[in-house]
């Protein structure tokens, strides 16, 4: 596809004409919003694969001195469905939203640039393959998903586990920084004439916000990664406490990655509550600006509390203090971020579409995963919770009844504009409310057997410790989350092929994808709305907007499809897994990614 | 906020009931729930236990508050047929002031008595305490009673009444140090030092356990601490002092002692005045132990024998060599080992 000139009265025609179909237009697509589906998609199905692991993990425990699973392969499964989870489903999810919604909410044609954000879910993707490979090639990482030194050390991991994981984070890690630096710039430089910065929708400020963590947090952990492969590749010593080193130092630059990841994974959710919540109250957003402010406190902050997570390596009363104290800090904007959405439903008129009951739901089961947060920020307390099923609960009300509970929201609301059809809100009714109550069932009991002294990463207990009871329930729990994930999916194949159709704008939003067509053509916007206030179609000229946004009125550029990121992606994949595999992966692949970065770079644009 | 402040007593009161309830519940619960963190038997866990109280008050009631709001606020504006189309309110100054300051104020009453709990449980452990130095291996615990000239593994004993200083190093990878009852966790790090104190305050057996994961078996990696009164706990200092009981040489138990110098056992294993290995768990006085490897099995004949015979079956990955003993040499060493009281 080159160049639309010819006006397009019918929005369906414009989509038919316009994208070609087959697997060779997805393998050399460029356009955001295809690409956006390829994050979800794929992240999805990785989400599904780290759900398996959770749920071999909850049968194994589900009483004591199971054999359902050997120790080894238990700890394999603790360590990749915390890599899987926060690596290959939840940040690219993200990526999913951030790469359909951003140039439409920003009323951009598309990405500042296509090519390279191709490359990245290539990278991501093949990232993600390498990783689960393990599994298949002499066992996966087991050495948890903060993988600690000295454990790592070739010493005390002598299988490739750990050079799997490393070197796999690695090349997660490009596909993550070429995102951030692409979003970046695609939100300060290509926004629609007159969105000013405090007239972006709140979702792009949290993708803002989002990609500098990224760009400032993963050149952290690739540092560490680098030490730690040449500790294991080539025998240096940044970790080797038998050389004088300190195995800490492995501590204080994960988590400095770390911590900044948390909100990395927290806050986009953060950025489709808040805009979901004032369309199904049909209210504006209350506080507009103290919510932005404090996501960028939040990330700020989020660089100030990495320690947080080390109360218990013995840091000293100085340093326990600062850390407690900035912590208990980030309550505070989370707070008013959660008092702020509190009031945009204040006084609305709030329709409980499946959409908006995530969006409840988030905020509910955020604020218990906030506060059972805020009871470990004070270090005396955290030496009895740290490193107990407390934190667990902690992590997984703060992922999923958070991330998660925020991203099927997101899905819900705008699956209408990237399909172009409804989802059935009877189903996503019952997919809500399970995934509520499974939740709760497979989570709040781990609060009290952490309390009650059960350590995490076991991968078997005693039964006269009394976790017996408890632990039946969270594995109960976890098939009440799999019947919700079931609906889910049940849902999406139904309403994709035969959904009620959406028209443009189902649900009245007030951003600029509503204004177009569903799902979008691939140029987006025929004509670029000029924006006038922070709630355009809500504004007095939204009707102009509307009327306007589908009509193309003289020749659009857009870029044509490359295969080159893709032959770029495999061969950097390539080059980096010969660290695993040895030269005669690695060679070839430098020669591959070679060609691909030459072709790329050379290849006519128009 | 006229609704949640009408609200605000009542919930007040219930927040409070919630947490005795909690407490309640957890007091009488140290039978069913050995390892609990909620039943302190000593003044640090103590000084955590008054923290977890207040900061689980104020946890109950923001969470009953704000959930409560939520709730209110969802059924209260609910969309109705002929529901008027709302006022576009975008923000009001007060309020988002009011709402920032009062989280603030609550983490001051929280954040005050953390610091000072930090530095008074961090602080150095008073002179005259007893000193144990405390070694993580993978998987099991050494303690060391340098005063005493006593080295033991996985059960550590300690007096009733009596500040204990532990200071904590490992062997190898990073563990960390967890007896719920007399406190929190500390980690122990290559290459550094940690410290922790306590006095326990009442008499019992009480398990503990690794709380960091350090490998294969990190889930067989348990402890058992036995406060015992000043008597008991002289006696069994006295006792262990003893050299290690001489078994008759035609005895089962005496060729048992040929066969651990025989078979390869002296490499690892410290038998006091017969072997001099380090490398796991001392052995002088092994038969008054209660439990083995790693306080995972109870100290039994037959469990001994099923150890010696295959330890990687009773503990995925355990660095004991298997040296595929016949069953006469098991039975030997078993009566050996157990005989050393």
């Amino acid at each position: 596809m080159t160049t639309t000139t010819a006006p397009v009265a019918a929005p369906a025609a414009t989509h038919e004409a316009g994208s070609p179909s087959g697997l060779w237009s997805w393998l050399t697509t460029v356009d955001h919003k295809r690409i956006g589906v390829l994050y979800g998609v794929t992240a999805f199905i990785f989400f599904l694969i780290g759900g398996i692991e959770a749920t071999l993990m909850r049968i194994q425990l589900a009483k004591p001195e199971n054999t359902f699973v050997s120790p080894d392969v238990f700890n394999q499964l603790f360590t990749m469905h915390g890599t899987t989870m926060i690596f290959l489903a939840i940040m690219p999810l993200s990526a999913s939203f951030f790469n359909f919604l951003v140039p439409l909410m920003i009323g951009a044609r598309d990405v500042a640039f296509p090519r390279l954000n191709a490359f990245s879910y290539w990278v991501y993707l093949f990232g993600a393959l390498f990783i689960n490979a393990s599994f298949f090639l002499g066992g996966a990482p087991n050495t948890g998903w903060f993988g600690y030194s000295n454990l790592t050390s070739s010493q005390f991991s002598p299988g490739h586990g750990v050079d799997f994981w490393a070197v796999g984070l690695q090349i997660l890690g490009i596909a993550s920084l070429a995102a951030g630096f692409n979003f970046i710039i695609t939100i300060v430089n290509m926004r629609a004439p007159g969105m000013k910065l405090m007239r972006m929708p709140v979702f792009v400020w949290m993708t803002l916000v989002t990609s500098f963590l990224i760009i400032l947090a993963f050149p952290v952990i690739t540092v560490a990664l680098v030490f730690l492969l040449f500790d294991r590749l080539t025998g240096t010593n940044f970790f080797q406490p038998a050389m004088g080193a300190d195995p800490v130092l492995w501590q204080h630059l994960f988590w400095l990655f770390g911590h900044p990841e948390v909100y990395i994974l927290i806050l986009p959710a953060m950025g489709i509550v808040s805009e979901v919540l004032p369309t199904f109250s049909r209210k504006p957003l209350f506080g507009y600006p103290v919510v932005v402010y404090s996501g960028i406190f939040i990330g700020f902050m989020g660089w100030g509390v990495w320690s947080h997570h080390m109360f218990a390596v013995g840091l000293g009363p100085i340093a326990d203090s600062f850390f407690a104290l900035s912590t208990m800090l980030i309550a505070i904007p989370t707070g008013v971020k959660i008092f702020n959405w509190i009031a945009t439903m204040w006084g609305g008129r709030v329709e409980l579409k499946t959409a908006m009951l995530f969006a409840v739901g988030f905020i509910s089961m955020f604020i218990m995963g906030g506060l059972s947060g805020f009871m470990h920020a004070s270090p005396p307390a955290d030496l009895q919770q740290t490193d107990t099923y407390f934190v667990v609960a902690h992590i997984h009300y703060v992922l999923f009844g958070g991330s998660m509970m925020g991203i099927f929201a997101g899905l819900y609301y705008w699956f209408p504009k990237m399909t172009g059809r409804m989802l059935d809100e009877r189903l996503g009714k019952a997919h809500f409310w399970l995934t509520l109550i499974g939740m709760n069932v497979t989570f709040f009991p781990m609060h009290f057997v952490g309390l009650l002294g059960m350590p995490r990463r076991v991968y078997t207990y005693a039964p006269n410790m009394g976790f017996d009871a408890m632990n039946m329930m969270s594995t109960i729990g976890v098939f009440g989350i799999i019947l919700a994930l079931l609906f889910f999916i049940a849902n999406v194949l139904k309403s994709r092929a035969s959904g009620k159709p959406a028209g443009n704008d189902p649900w009245g939003g007030s951003t600029l994808e509503w204004a177009i067509s569903s799902p979008p053509p691939p140029h987006n916007f025929g004509t670029i709305p000029t924006v006038h206030s922070l709630d355009p179609l809500w504004a007095k000229d939204g009707a102009e907007i509307t009327r306007t946004a589908g009509q193309v009125r003289g020749p659009i550029h857009m870029p044509p499809g490359s295969i080159w990121p893709l032959v770029a992606a495999l061969g950097m994949t390539m080059l980096m897994s010969g660290m695993v595999f040895g030269w005669y992966v690695g060679i070839p692949g430098l020669v591959i990614m070679l060609t691909g970065l030459y072709s790329w770079s050379f290849e006519p644009c128009d | 906020m006229t609704p949640s402040r009408r609200r605000s007593k009542p919930l007040r009161l219930a927040a409070g009931l919630l947490v005795l309830g909690a407490l309640a519940l957890a007091g009488c619960a140290l039978k069913d729930y050995p390892q609990s963190t909620l039943t302190p038997h000593s003044d640090l866990a103590w000084a955590i236990q008054h923290l977890l109280e207040q900061l689980t008050f104020w946890v109950v009631l923001i969470f009953v508050l704000v959930e409560g709001m939520l709730i209110v606020t969802v059924m209260r504006f609910r969309s109705r047929p002929g529901s008027p189309e709302p006022k576009h309110v975008h923000g009001n100054t007060a309020l988002e002031v009011a709402w920032t300051i009062a989280p603030a104020l609550i983490l001051t009453f929280v954040a005050v008595p953390t610091v000072l709990t930090i530095f008074k449980t961090q602080a150095k452990a008073p002179a005259g305490s007893l000193e144990v130095k405390v070694v993580g291996h993978q998987w099991w615990w050494e303690f060391q009673y340098p005063g005493q000239k006593i080295v033991t593994g996985s059960e550590l004993h300690v007096p009733v009444g009596r500040t204990v200083a532990l200071s904590l190093e490992t062997a190898d990878v990073i563990h960390s140090f967890w007896l719920p009852i007399v406190g929190g966790k500390r980690d122990v790090v290559p290459s550094r030092t940690n410290h922790i104190w306590f006095t326990a305050d009442s008499v019992g057996v009480f398990p503990g356990t690794c709380a960091e994961f350090c490998g294969i078996s990190h889930a067989n990696m348990h402890m058992k601490l036995f406060v015992d009164t000043q008597k008991d706990f002289d006696a069994w200092v006295a006792a262990q002092q003893q050299p290690p009981i001489e078994p008759d040489s035609t005895s089962l138990a005496g060729k048992g002692k040929a066969m651990f110098l025989e078979v390869g056992c002296a490499a690892c294993h410290t038998i006091s005045g017969l072997s001099p290995g380090i490398i796991g768990p001392n052995l002088t006085h092994v038969g008054s132990r209660t439990s083995i490897a790693g306080s995972t099995y109870p100290n039994h004949p037959e469990y001994v024998s099923q150890w010696l015979a295959n330890p990687q079956a009773r503990k995925p990955g355990a660095l004991m060599t298997n040296l595929g003993l016949k069953p006469d040499q098991i039975a030997a060493l078993t009566a050996y080992v157990e005989s050393l009281k």
